[in-house]
């Protein structure tokens, strides 16, 4: 019996992120980690894990995984059914798994990202400070696979059964805050044309960044066809490409991009728009 | 010089030339709550942990700075083996109006510092180019260049630390027995960061 999980199956896609690797981006190396944070970090606190443990970010659900021993699992962000050995059990609550326990995911009903954490977290080597796939990057470990054997440190702390954590619902029309900048002057009157405007999630979109679909950002006089001296960019940061539709930086975002950013979404309200689906609707409130 | 705000936590400070970028970036190392100081061509981003004072400071940091005088870091001193035998070799030294073994020793013999790096991990952007090997990128970018393959573009010189695409003009290549640029089981992983000196060194 060995501290391991078996992976019999993906789902689309399932990849390894702890916290990440910020403060190496002047090196040119993006900061990953998990996009919808908050889930995380809760599915290692009910695993009894430190919150920067790292788990598996599932995008749509799919994954099994098989226990090599007893081990404490906690499946978190939205609402999505999961199954030990066939039979339901709770999301968003610690599960215990004896050796040769599979425990499958199905796929979530709204959003894109669900979280599995499990008891000493998955021990992989970290590279640059972190576990996290980088998939810009191809910096930690590849994509999971069928078959691949990934290893489980030891149990820290007990699990905690937090009473009652409600999976949360992500909506089919977002509102998200934006600071204004470090470019909004090269944009028409930037605050009201964001305010005005509603965008859809373009299927596109993936863990670089949120690729918006809607009436492209129009220049201010004197900075049509300008082009901008690459700059550091932050997580968050809403880029607007030549053709006017931004895209809003996620995890393993380039860490310099070369188009003006018009505003910021802080961080806080970056897990909502990791768990937007294609076609959902935003406005961005400068 | 200019702040512009980027989100709650960071700041984009904007100057006039890379020398003040680099004194800028050594002005704003250390401060509290510090997460990612990242200079660019004409510019250093600075970010912190949220809600830190450190965002507050930066502005008084760099009043006190004196932005013309050249940065003093704990920058390191990198030499690199190089083999000149890129594929845009002669192009480059017919361009600058040398023999192709002049423009060899024009680009071996510079001293050469770390400005920024980006474009993907461990890459590079070197100043210290000699005028004549200052040129444009390549008209039509190259869909794959090699691993390890040294370029020019403007007023910079760089290696292209993986295969990727790319429109820099290739005059050298690492040495096979040279250190990766970047490794990311390798502590540190980047061989090159900002501020360090570089020279190259022919090797055949």
């Amino acid at each position: 019996m060995s501290r391991v999980l078996t992976v019999l199956a993906t789902g689309p896609l399932a990849l390894i992120e702890d916290l990440g690797r910020p403060g190496h981006a002047h090196l040119g190396v993006p900061p990953s980690g998990a996009l919808d944070v908050p889930s995380l970090r809760l599915a290692n606190r009910l695993a009894g894990n430190p919150e920067d443990a790292a788990g598996i970010e599932c995008v749509l659900g799919g994954l099994s995984l098989r226990a090599g021993s007893s081990c404490t699992v906690a499946v978190t962000g939205p609402s999505v059914s999961v199954q030990v050995n066939g039979r339901l059990v709770d999301s968003h609550a610690p599960v215990h798994l004896r050796a040769d326990d599979v425990v499958a995911l199905g796929t979530p009903l709204s959003g894109v990202r669900t979280y599995l954490a499990v008891s000493g977290g998955i021990t992989v080597s970290p590279q640059l400070g972190s576990r996290s796939t980088d998939l810009l990057s191809g910096i930690g470990p590849a994509p999971l696979a069928v078959g691949d054997v990934l290893p489980v440190g030891d149990p820290v702390g007990p699990p905690v059964g937090e009473d009652a954590v409600p999976p949360p619902s992500p909506p089919d029309f977002l509102a998200v805050p934006v600071v204004l900048g470090p470019r909004d002057d090269w944009f028409a009157d930037a605050g009201a044309q964001l305010a005005a405007a509603v965008w859809s999630v373009s299927p596109e979109s993936n863990r670089v960044g949120l690729r918006l679909l809607g009436d492209p950002l129009r220049r201010a006089p004197g900075f049509e066809g300008r082009e901008l001296t690459s700059e550091g960019v932050v997580t968050g940061a809403i880029q607007v490409p030549a053709n006017g539709r931004p895209v809003v930086f996620l995890a393993d975002h380039p860490t310099t991009g070369g188009y003006p950013v018009v505003g910021v979404v802080p961080e806080r309200h970056l897990a909502a728009l990791a768990q937007a689906r294609p076609g959902t609707r935003i406005r961005l409130r400068g | 010089m200019r702040l512009r705000r980027c989100g709650p936590d960071a700041v984009l400070v904007e100057v006039d030339s890379l020398s003040e970028v680099a004194a800028a970036r050594a002005a704003l190392t250390g401060l509290p709550g510090l997460v990612e100081l990242v200079p660019a061509a004409r510019t250093v981003l600075v970010s912190f942990e949220p809600g830190s004072p450190g965002s507050r400071q930066v502005q008084a940091v760099l009043d006190q700075a004196d932005l013309s005088a050249a940065p003093v870091g704990d920058s390191a001193d990198v030499t690199l083996p190089v083999v000149y035998d890129g594929a845009d070799l002669e192009l480059v030294a017919e361009t600058a109006g040398l023999s192709v073994d002049e423009a060899i020793a024009l680009h071996s013999s510079a001293d050469y510092t770390v400005a920024f790096c980006g474009f993907a991990p461990g890459f590079a952007y070197l100043t210290g180019l000699p005028e004549l090997l200052q040129q444009p990128r390549l008209g039509n970018p190259r869909t794959r260049v090699p691993t390890g393959s040294v370029g020019v573009a403007g007023e910079f010189t760089g290696i292209y630390p993986r295969s990727s695409p790319g429109g820099w003009r290739l005059v050298a290549r690492l040495a096979d027995d040279a250190a990766a640029l970047f490794d990311p089981t390798r502590e540190p992983a980047a061989l090159l960061s900002p501020g360090d000196r570089v020279r190259f060194e022919v090797v055949s």
